[in-house]
């Protein structure tokens, strides 16, 4: 559907995408995770054709995108990072408008804007200028104005950016109604929540290059430590040595944050009782303990050594 | 495309409309301005009493020829003439009170005399002048001269001091060697004659006969040259075409500067991710700023019509044509600023800069004509000067449409220069 074959680009001395590939099937939902910075949207911008690359090229559906006037542009909507509405003008104004840039008028322009007010949740305020909005009402406008023309590859550049809760479940709602009516989402985000609720796939970047490209599961398998153990101690930590409890069996990596212990284990059945009966046995008696499965934020830093965040 | 190009087209004027300070700042500010030019510049062709040239004399002579010209200026329409003494006269000058003031010398009317038969040294009048007004001192000097060449003439042919200035000169002159004696007798011959004209006319011992001595020898009939016969020149019409100009290309700076906001965020975007061409993008912007500028002429001239009487004495399709060319010169201008600026704010301040310079030197706020020769060569090369002659032409000089080919072909160039160089150095990608 969407492959993106040894993208580059730099400004000047900055090398902002460096040979990035990716390719999205039909009805795939892909995410591209990386900290700011790291090229995602300078790679979406590439791939929407607002940006030429200095080398590599980008298929939609096999067939090369090549100039400003391209008609497989209209294969692409794009949700940009900052809302893109006139808040002067109407919801239902500014969805007329950007129908008008893919040439859709009459019935069809005003079926489609219904569809979209539909789906934004924002039918009744239609006629309100977008001024008059809440944050996440235009999130949810900026969102469906890039579906008007019904493209089958949808490119979200951090389309949850400065949304509250509720809002961003709204916009969740509506990417998941999306790829059940079997469209390609190429989701950009630096929330590893967002990324691990919603995409099949998802490609690491960082400093302009692709790290990892895999699938959620795929991800975990890259992580030595796929569970972690959180052991609140009882007495604290005094006189525990973390390096005889590295040492351990199953354990990959141990830490204190006060009171804490945490402990990175590959195997939580085998690992985790030996663990607690090492410490009671050591001395150091635990009041409770927690388990959570390793993060893709744990996997970006065991790939990168830096946090996504950074 | 056509439904797209509307659309985009469409959007900015609603987008103009509905910014009630653009509106205002477009309309009515104009307006406001150019009302206030045009009635300092001679309103409607009515009959305005002007301000008169303040202007102080010093007499120190207090002769009959010192007194007849103190008279004689002060029966000038544009002198508003008051005694002074020297001191009150250069302090008044130099707090910008009085624009000029005049001194006479101490027995000006007899020295004035034997220099006006010759031979004698030349009394000296002083002149204190503002130099911020070195135009009014030229027309003041201008009236001195023929009004002392008239009290002089009129003393030395009719006056006592006349008769005894050439009894006085008859005696020198035939006691001079310096003369030669061909020079001699004529020089005598034209004293007797004097003598004989004050005695008979009885100027000399006292008749009331007048005489007015010598006068310019014309009558000068002045016209104010307009559309025709009779059509007064309408101050307002130069002042709404100025005014007009000068806030158009204030929203030629506007069309650049949200052009460059739009940059910024992300509805650049969304329109570069739409198949749309770049002479689309560029095309719908320059097509509704050139609406958007024609419209705000014709509201500033229709009110202008309205309230002033200013009218389209020459070619209507002219002036039409004039106004489409330099809507649409100002549009690219827009685009030009877009195309060179990086931020709004470093490019707000540069663009204003240009502006207020192609508005001074088009002839918007002062009249081309008072700039050294040098400086109306340059103003050739600004489309506001073409625009400002052709609006001029078309309304109270009342030219026909040959009179504004000049202005429509130099700003249809500048147009396409304009816009032909903000295509080339428009940055497409934000980097």
């Amino acid at each position: 559907m969407l492959e993106a074959k040894a993208l580059k680009k730099s400004y000047g001395a900055v090398t902002a995408v460096d040979g990035i590939s990716l390719r999205v099937d039909k009805a795939e939902t892909l995410g591209l995770l990386g900290p700011n910075g790291a090229g995602k949207t300078t790679t979406v911008s590439i791939i929407a054709g607002l940006l030429r690359p200095d080398s590599g090229e980008v298929l939609i559906e096999g067939r090369p995108l090549r100039g400003d006037t391209d008609p497989v542009k209209r294969n692409i909507g794009l949700v940009p990072q900052d809302i893109a509405l006139y808040d002067e003008l109407s919801a239902r104004d500014n969805l007329a408008l950007f129908a008008a840039l893919y040439d859709m008028s009459g019935a069809k322009r005003d079926r489609a804007i219904d569809e979209a007010l539909d789906l934004a949740g924002l039918t009744d305020r239609a006629g309100d200028r977008v001024s008059d909005f809440s944050g996440g009402m235009k999130r949810r406008l900026n969102l469906t104005a890039a579906l008007l023309h019904d493209p089958q590859i949808l490119l979200l550049d951090e389309p949850t950016v400065g949304v509250d809760p509720q809002s961003r479940n709204a916009i969740f709602d509506n990417l998941e109604t999306l790829k059940k009516r079997g469209k390609t989402l190429v989701y950009t985000t630096h929330y590893m929540e967002e990324a691990e609720r919603l995409c099949d796939r998802l490609v690491i970047v960082d400093h302009g290059k692709v790290i990892a490209d895999d699938t959620l599961q795929g991800l975990h398998r890259l992580m030595p430590a796929t569970n972690l153990l959180h052991i609140e101690l009882e007495h604290g930590p005094d006189g525990l040595r973390l390096e005889d409890i590295k040492a351990l069996p199953e354990v990959h990596s141990a830490e204190l944050d006060g009171d804490l212990l945490n402990v990175g284990i590959s195997d939580l059945s085998a690992g985790a009782p030996r663990i607690l009966q090492w410490l009671v046995d050591s001395g150091h008696p635990y009041n409770h303990v927690a388990s959570e499965r390793a993060s893709l934020e744990a996997v970006f830093l065991s790939l990168t050594g830096r946090s996504l965040r950074d | 495309m056509i439904a797209t190009l509307k659309a985009l087209i469409w959007k900015d004027l609603r987008l103009f409309l509905g910014d009630r300070r653009a509106v205002l700042m477009s309309v009515v500010t104009p307006i406001a301005i150019a009302s206030f030019f045009g009635y300092a510049l001679g309103g409607a062709g009515k009959d305005v009493k002007r301000s008169r040239i303040p202007v102080l004399v010093v007499d120190r002579d207090q002769s009959a020829i010192s007194r007849d010209l103190f008279v004689r200026l002060g029966a000038q329409e544009a002198l508003e003439v008051k005694p002074s003494t020297p001191d009150a006269a250069r302090d008044a000058v130099r707090k910008g009170k009085s624009m000029l003031a005049v001194e006479i010398p101490k027995n000006f009317g007899e020295d004035a005399g034997r220099a006006f038969f010759g031979g004698a040294k030349k009394p000296q009048i002083d002149v204190l002048y503002d130099p911020s007004h070195s135009a009014e001192q030229a027309m003041v000097k201008g009236m001195l001269a023929g009004e002392i060449m008239q009290v002089v003439s009129k003393e030395m042919f009719s006056g006592k001091g006349g008769s005894a200035v050439v009894d006085e000169s008859l005696a020198r002159v035939e006691g001079s060697n310096a003369v030669p004696p061909s020079q001699k007798k004529a020089l005598l011959d034209l004293l007797h004659s004097v003598r004989n004209w004050n005695n008979q006319t009885g100027q000399g011992t006292g008749s009331s006969t007048p005489s007015q001595g010598l006068t310019l020898p014309y009558e000068m009939h002045e016209e104010a040259v307009t559309s025709s016969a009779g059509v007064k020149y309408n101050g307002y019409a130069h002042a709404f075409g100025g005014m007009g100009i000068q806030f158009i290309l204030f929203v030629g700076i506007d069309v650049g500067i949200a052009l460059l906001m739009l940059r910024q965020r992300g509805l650049w975007k969304r329109f570069r991710a739409a198949p749309l061409s770049r002479g689309m993008l560029l095309g719908s912007r320059t097509i509704s700023a050139a609406i958007t500028s024609f419209a705000v002429l014709m509201v500033l001239f229709g009110f202008a019509r309205v309230v002033f009487g200013v009218r389209i004495e020459g070619s209507m399709a002219g002036f039409l044509s004039i106004c489409a060319a330099f809507s649409f010169m100002t549009a690219s201008f827009g685009l030009l600023i877009a195309a060179l600026g990086k931020t709004p704010e470093a490019t707000r301040g540069l663009a204003i800069f240009v502006t207020l310079l192609m508005v001074m030197l088009g002839g918007a706020w002062i009249p081309t004509f008072i700039f050294p020769q040098w400086l109306k060569n340059v103003t050739l090369i600004m489309p506001t000067r073409w625009a400002m002659d052709g609006l001029d032409a078309m309304t109270w000089r009342g030219l026909g449409f040959s009179g504004a080919i000049g202005p429509i072909a130099v700003l249809s160039f500048c147009a396409l220069l304009f816009g032909a160089l903000a295509v080339a150095r428009f940055r497409w990608e934000e980097s």
